[in-house]
């Protein structure tokens, strides 16, 4: 679904990615850990097609087309969605209005917002004032309407209160079609296979991990990817140890 | 009428060439005074397509049903003038003065006959102007219309309107200028005095829809009493040669409250000098000023003017703007004025270009660059504006809609 090849991205003239190569193939989550400041979100923005984020070698692929030098909406239409971490106010265009503009103004909006509790900022300006919680609602609210096929999730959970991380929670493993549906006789292996969502979700903390499985883990540090494998074991690693004794352990 | 009238036309001859404090001094000698009559028109149906279709762009509908009552000034003839309910008063200022001999107390009593030669040109020239007027304690149903039209070619209209608030009523008016198609050149002036007496609630909303020439002066005051409610509104989003205007509330009751909102947007060519000044006057007063500039080409001065004169008042200055265009120019000149220590005045102005962060969101979601930029202005001229009524909101979007389209 998405191949990252030999991606090098400046960001004011500075390279910030040194050579990420990365693959995320139809229905796999793949959780990105690493140190503040090691290029995580520069990776999500420059997958999206931020123009600060400056791609200056190797090449993005989705769903076998070349995106690299794909505008931003262009990306989004072809099915990339991305959350925000700090999404910009837009004064006087309303919540509604935006949730029309995601959902091409073909989504029950009415309903979307329940799912969310977040009926009572329909009417509200695009982000004024929300809280950190509430803005990631938003975003995933957007994303529900959006309804793309790969997600980036930049830190979902961060500024999330107790009893929000597990509605959060449940969303996003609803959109990356993560639930296990018991009453359903098929295996997870049959699940897996019908799974059509990807997504790539940065974590600092990893609590996201209790709410929905990821495929796969990786350590991006100092803008390379330093480590891959399984996300449960790497987060453990990296809580027990730290990243560098994480880097270790995968023989770099 | 042995009233004052004398001592102010003598005033108003001293100030006969008294320039501005602001904006481009006009040679008014350019403009012709003087036109034929047009007959009076009874039947709202009459009007032709050409006045509809431009009356309506400022907000002005004579088909709709949902009016108290409509006037229509037509160059110099007041051409109808219908009051639909009762408690509500409409007409032609002149036959005002001739009606009521009170009249007289509030003619000049808000604005300076002799502030500059505008003024005092309307005192020695004047040609009509309405007079509205809500009864103590009723309330208009339906806002009440007055549309002031310009026909003729390089004319000058000179208009004096008063409108009354009397104690405990309701007053919403939407008054709209238009020029016909053809109307490349012409002066307006136009004096609006405004009266809010205790409790009452009056709300005055003007759009503007000039040609590219046109020189507008407008003067205009109020004065509101304890407990009063003035708010104003005013949308110019079409090209004008040079508009200047600096209207100013005085608050002097306990309690009152005045509120200014604008909307411009000028094109390349057009100069848009436009303010509001608040004196707080009373304990409790309170203002509330707010401006909202786009320029994609013109210049905008937009200006504000907050004085707290006594303790416990409270106001606020806010000015928007947004650049579209490297030859565009806004200017926004913020004033606060406290004269005692427990005065709240505040201000916040922010004048560029759109955040490229804010296109970029849209972007993300899915919109064009071009449907981003436009998604972004629209909600930049969305202003909320608290009390207004359902019709005269209507009115406004319906402005703010028509003007996006040649904007974007």
């Amino acid at each position: 679904m998405l191949m990252i090849e030999d991606l090098r991205v400046e960001v004011e003239g500075r390279e910030i990615l040194h050579h990420v190569d990365l693959e995320i193939k139809q229905g796999e989550t793949h959780a990105l850990f690493g140190p503040n400041g090691s290029g995580k979100t520069t990776l999500l923005m420059a997958t999206m097609g931020f123009p600060s984020y400056h791609i200056s070698g190797g090449r993005i692929l989705f769903k076998g087309k070349e995106i690299t030098n794909l505008p931003l909406n262009e990306r989004a239409n072809l099915g990339i969605g991305l959350s925000f971490q700090r999404p910009p106010t837009i004064k006087g265009v309303k919540m509604r209005q935006m949730l029309e503009i995601c959902g091409k103004g073909e989504r029950d909006i009415e309903s979307m917002a329940r799912s969310l509790d977040f009926e009572g900022f329909l009417n509200r300006d695009l982000n004024d004032g929300f809280s950190g919680g509430e803005i990631k609602r938003s975003e995933l609210l957007q994303l529900i309407a959006q309804g793309p096929e790969f997600f980036l999730l930049d830190e979902p959970e961060s500024g999330v209160d107790l009893e929000n991380i597990a509605l959060i929670g449940s969303v996003i493993e609803t959109l990356l079609q993560r639930e296990i549906q018991i009453k359903e006789k098929r295996s997870r292996k049959q699940l897996k296979r019908e799974r059509r969502k990807s997504g790539l979700i940065i974590t600092h903390t990893g609590y996201i991990l209790d709410y929905l499985d990821a495929d796969f883990g990786h350590v991006l540090v100092d803008g390379e990817l330093a480590c891959s494998g399984n996300p449960r074991e790497i987060l453990k690693t990296i809580k027990e140890k730290g990243y560098d004794e994480c880097v270790k352990c995968c023989g770099i | 009428m042995a009233w004052k009238r004398e001592e102010k036309k003598a005033l108003a001859k001293e100030a006969r060439e008294k320039v501005a404090t602001y904006g481009t001094d006009i040679n008014v000698e350019a403009y012709s005074p003087e036109t034929g009559a047009h007959p009076y028109q009874e039947d709202l149906s009459s009007f032709s397509q050409d006045e509809r279709e431009q009356m309506l762009k400022a907000g002005v509908d004579l088909a709709a049903t949902n009016r108290s009552g409509t006037f229509v000034q037509k160059d110099l003839s007041v051409v109808h003038s219908r009051s639909l309910q009762e408690g509500m008063e409409i007409m032609d200022v002149e036959e005002a003065l001739e009606q009521y001999d009170w009249l007289h107390e509030y003619w000049w009593k808000a604005v300076p006959v002799d502030m500059d030669k505008y003024t005092a040109r309307v005192e020695l020239h004047q040609e009509h102007g309405y007079f509205i007027r809500s009864l103590p304690g009723k309330k208009s149903i339906y806002p009440l219309q007055a549309c002031l039209y310009l026909e003729e070619e390089n004319l000058a209209q000179d208009v004096h309107n008063i409108i009354i608030a009397e104690e405990g009523s309701e007053l919403h008016i939407i008054t709209g200028c238009a020029t016909a198609p053809h109307v490349k050149h012409g002066l307006h002036v136009g004096i609006s005095e405004f009266y809010v007496k205790q409790g009452a609630k009056l709300t005055f909303t003007m759009i503007h829809n000039w040609s590219e020439n046109m020189a507008v002066r407008p003067r205009s005051a109020t004065i509101v009493e304890a407990g009063g409610l003035f708010l104003s509104n005013y949308v110019c989003m079409q090209p004008v040669g040079t508009l200047q205007m600096y209207p100013v509330t005085h608050l002097v009751g306990e309690g009152a409250t005045a509120r200014y909102n604008s909307i411009l947007v000028a094109p390349p060519g057009s100069v848009m000098d436009v303010g509001a000044r608040v004196f707080l006057k009373a304990k409790g007063a309170r203002s509330e000023i707010v401006s909202r500039a786009i320029t994609t080409g013109g210049k905008i001065i937009a200006r504000g003017h907050i004085v707290g004169e006594v303790p416990g008042i409270k106001a606020h200055l806010e000015c928007k703007g947004l650049i579209l265009s490297d030859d565009g120019v806004i200017h926004a000149v913020p004033e606060l004025e406290g004269h005692k220590q427990e005065v709240d005045l505040s201000h916040e102005a922010a004048v560029g270009k759109i955040a490229q962060e804010e296109i970029e969101y849209l972007m993300a979601r899915g919109l064009s660059e071009e449907e981003a930029t436009a998604t972004i202005v629209r909600g930049f001229l969305h202003v909320e504006i608290e009390g207004l009524p359902q019709e005269l909101k209507a009115e406004m979007d319906r402005a703010v809609e028509i003007s996006e389209k040649s904007l974007l």
